[in-house]
């Protein structure tokens, strides 16, 4: 029914093994919804969740494999499509596949491995307790027979689902904590089709939207007679992706719902009748008025609600940050600000940012005969088929969604509305349709990174103690505050506040959302903090998790104080903090998000006023490490990722317009710019595993401000740094 | 529309399509060599980087009115098996993470490191700055191009 999405024997670790994964077997026995085993033994495990480069189509069915006791060499790997019968919370975000994924995963495989062997135990006629398993073969210890799973799957499938089943210990594992290939590597470098935009089908027709030019704007009228005209158009209409009426998702955020579309026999002539085409805009009256509540703005008012980054960054800082609100008091800062005897207050700000996947926004559809068949890139295909249910007015049980290889995600792929839309033109087409976006459309049309303001301020008194800490977050239009995260616990006299400004620009996850800013803030300050009292940046946040582990301010600290010292202690050790060399400038920053915690230190030095980043050294603890050398490349590129967005890219606006477009303008970090050589060591404790796609992203950024502030002397306390420093470096 | 004989991956092929159609959409929709991915349009980004006579160039920028009897080579005609020492060495570092810019990535350093077989850290970086990998593999990539410069086959 579907392009072949899944591949055989492919990542395995020798020719051997890859020749032998290939023979496929005469008949398949399904023992649950997660695996299925060949009679010869060859067995298939379902990855449930999307896979958007974070690798949990190798190490999701890695954990069950585990369980199973098969030989990984003879493991298929294929992608589940979405089945909420079976699976649970079939999504890829928050860094949560295998931390959710852990128990129910390896349930899977240890209830089919009981089932076996109870199987072979009965056709035996011996006490199951006689029987081991290796590498998918059964032996008895009460005599010298063997038996490979192949053999008795079939008998398997008749037994009886045991209620209870025993998992490992860690101390068993065989493969949890190997290293072991990405199954889907083969293909990729081979360039076999894995992405949405690879889709092919028989009559498949191209579609592409037409948007309107700015947030704040919307399609008033068209002429379409030339486009039409042009070689292989098939129709240009509009479409309402999202109809007053209609109840939405928390995923079906988008930036405009009333689109252009274009459809056509091939891409170059749909982008070239996109071209032709002559619509009339207006202002959409109704983002207006929202934008009218920013009253105090002027400016704003006169553009009739198409926004522009200068004035963003005013708000933030002149309005928003003026009608905060309070999240957490602890004692009482507002004395302790006023006995201070010295007071450091910094804020710092980010810009907008667009997630620019390498793989533009598409989606596959075929909506005929009261049936969708969707297949592409989704992080939430659940939220994806309900909206397609209230939007088509299509049972459920008529709704299949594929999942796709992604190329890439970063939050994005969360917001669906794409997905409608493909299914909206193809059942009004009456035919299978690949919608593709462009470069621009993709930048243009997002559901971005908010921009973020905050301001931190600290006292200190007399004898340079700190006694109160406060922190005033927001955003357009989101706050970025984590009020119970660290130094919350630490300091007696404690207040968060947040904030935030209402705007037209619409706005979503994007990797390790709200931390992607506030731990570089943070992280900065208390670097400045601690310079202002003298002490050592490890020594001093090693300091105050002392007092969060001993004697914690308040109850609702949401970190373990030992595991986040834990980090900070072996970065402190493996980068050789304090064996103090180096023509090297280094900074430190750690963080916990996503139920992580990650220390790094950076070392860069300045050449021809470019910062070159030597070295990151990263502590990581996130639990058992699935997949170790697949989890060092995920810390390797969110370090790089962080450094990247922190240094070089901004997303801003003119006239309700981004500024930038494609890669021409919208600037992203390339090889000559990534650091050039990322150590990671982690912390290792057999705690259940927790997140790792985003935690290693947010902290790098506090230590890469800290040492830009060692090369240059100067703080930055906005992004993108390089505009802040580009002139300024010592040389 | 017109027709036009081309060579790729060593299959001689003809198209039909409008002359300013670039060659990665013929490549992609007419010749269903789906490898080659559309990242930018504008050269930007290399994620549709091809071997035109063996060197690297971005398909999204040439017409296929101007292919003529150039000699076109995609991903999967790289190697017959995907055996090809810049693949295998991809294979190696375990390089991809989404994976999509990687063929570009493969088809830049595989043409590099014919003309500079034993490149420096620098020329490396220097060679692939044009091909943008957005989930920040380049350290992977640059071990994986060293690996292939060692295995002297290129």
């Amino acid at each position: 029914m579907i392009i072949g999405f899944s591949w055989l024997g492919c990542g395995r670790d020798t020719e051997e093994a890859q020749e032998l994964a290939m023979q496929m077997p005469d008949e398949w026995f399904e023992l649950n919804g997660y695996l299925k085993i060949g009679d010869n033994g060859i067995v298939t495990i379902y990855s449930p969740n999307p896979e958007i480069g974070q690798n949990v189509k190798t190490s999701m069915p890695m954990l069950v494999a585990e369980e199973l006791d098969v030989d990984w060499n003879n493991v298929i790997v294929e992608q589940a499509p979405l089945n909420t019968a079976i699976f649970t919370r079939q999504l890829a975000g928050g860094s949560q596949s295998i931390r959710q994924g852990w128990e129910s995963l390896r349930m899977a495989g240890a209830t089919a491995r009981q089932m076996l062997l109870t199987a072979a135990a009965a056709q035996w006629e011996v006490p199951v307790s006689e029987l081991s398993v290796e590498k998918g073969v059964i032996s008895h210890s009460g005599s010298d027979r063997t038996m490979g799973y192949g053999e008795i799957a079939k008998a398997a499938v008749e037994v009886e689902v045991p209620e209870e089943v025993e998992l490992k210990e860690n101390s068993d594992f065989k493969i949890i904590g190997t290293s072991r290939k990405n199954v889907d590597a083969k293909q990729i470098v081979t360039g076999q089709p894995l992405y949405g935009l690879d889709i092919q089908r028989d009559g498949m027709l191209i579609a592409m939207i037409v948007q309107p030019p700015a947030f704040g704007m919307e399609f008033k009228n068209m002429d379409a007679e030339k486009a039409k005209g042009m070689p292989g158009i098939k129709d240009v209409f509009t479409i309402d992706t999202y109809p007053e009426d209609m109840e939405k998702e928390w995923s079906d955020t988008g930036a405009f719902s009333k689109l252009v579309v274009v459809v056509g026999d091939s891409t170059w002539q749909v982008m070239q009748a996109k071209k032709a085409l002559k619509v009339e805009w207006d202002l959409n009256p109704e983002m207006v008025k929202q934008v009218e509540i920013l009253e105090k703005s002027p400016a704003l008012a006169d553009s009739g609600g198409l926004e522009n980054s200068d004035i963003h960054n005013n708000l933030m800082a002149e309005v928003g940050s003026k009608k905060s609100e309070m999240v957490r008091k602890d004692g009482d800062p507002e004395a302790a600000f006023k006995n201070a005897a010295r007071v450091l207050e910094r804020s710092y700000s980010c810009p907008y940012l667009a997630h620019n996947c390498m793989e533009p926004m598409n989606f596959f559809a075929n909506v005929t005969g009261g049936k969708a068949e969707l297949i592409g890139p989704i992080q939430t295909p659940e939220f994806a088929e309900k909206s397609i249910q209230k939007r088509l007015g299509i049972d459920l049980e008529n709704i299949d969604i594929q999942m796709t290889r992604m190329g890439g995600g970063f939050g994005r792929r969360l917001y669906g509305h794409f997905v409608i839309e493909a299914a909206v033109i193809s059942q009004k087409m009456g035919a299978p349709i690949k919608l593709v976006y462009t470069r621009e459309d993709d930048m243009t049309n997002g559901v971005y990174r908010p921009a973020y303001y905050v301001t931190y301020r600290a006292a200190l008194d007399g004898n340079n103690n700190l006694t109160a800490f406060h922190v005033n977050a927001g955003g357009m239009s989101e706050s970025p505050l984590f009020a119970n995260r660290f130094p919350a616990g630490t300091i007696d006299n404690y207040l968060a506040e947040s904030w935030m400004v209402e705007s037209n620009i619409s706005i979503g996850a994007f990797r390790a959302p709200r931390s992607n800013f506030i731990a570089g803030a943070e992280q900065s300050f208390l670097d400045e903090l601690a310079e202002e009292m003298g002490k050592d940046p490890i020594e001093f946040r090693l300091d105050l998790l002392k007092r969060a582990k001993n004697d914690p301010v308040g109850e609702n600290n949401d970190y373990d104080a030992a595991r986040f010292a834990g980090v900070l202690e072996l970065v402190r050790e493996k980068s050789g903090w304090n064996n103090g060399n180096s023509s090297q400038s280094r900074g430190v920053s750690a963080y916990y998000c996503h139920n992580s915690y990650v220390a790094q230190v950076l070392d860069l030095t300045v050449k021809n006023n470019e910062p070159i980043i030597d070295k990151v050294v990263c502590a990581v603890d996130c639990g058992i490490v699935v997949n170790p050398d697949a989890a060092i490349n995920m810390v390797e590129g969110g370090t790089i990722d962080g450094i990247g967005h922190a240094l070089y890219s901004q997303l801003t606006f003119e006239e309700g317009k981004t500024k930038q477009s494609n890669f021409d303008s919208y600037r992203l970090i390339r090889h000559s710019e990534a650091p050039k050589q990322i150590d990671v060591h982690f912390i290792d404790n057999g705690i259940d595993p927790t997140g790792l796609g985003e935690p290693p992203y947010p902290p790098v950024i506090g230590a890469l401000a800290n040492a830009l502030y060692k090369a240059t002397g100067k703080r930055i306390y906005k992004q993108p740094f390089i505009s802040e420093l580009q002139g300024e470096f010592k040389t | 529309m017109a027709e036009y004989n081309i060579t790729v991956n060593g299959k001689n092929l003809t198209v039909d399509a409008d002359p300013s159609t670039p060659l990665l959409w013929v490549i992609r929709d007419h010749l269903k060599l789906v490898g080659t991915k559309y990242g930018c349009g504008i050269s930007q980004c290399g994620a549709c980087t091809v071997h035109l006579n063996g060197n690297a160039v971005r398909s999204c920028q040439i017409p296929i009115s101007s292919v003529t009897d150039n000699k076109v080579t995609t991903i999967e005609g790289l190697s017959e098996n995907g055996d090809h020492p810049v693949q295998k060495a991809w294979l190696e570092h375990d390089v991809p993470q989404c994976g999509y810019c990687q063929a570009g990535q493969i088809m830049t350093a595989s043409a590099f490191l014919k003309s500079n077989p034993n490149p420096s850290d620098k020329e490396i970086e220097t060679a692939m700055n044009g091909n943008i990998c957005r989930c920040g593999t380049y350290t992977r990539i640059k071990a994986a191009v060293k690996t292939a410069s060692k295995s002297q086959i290129v």
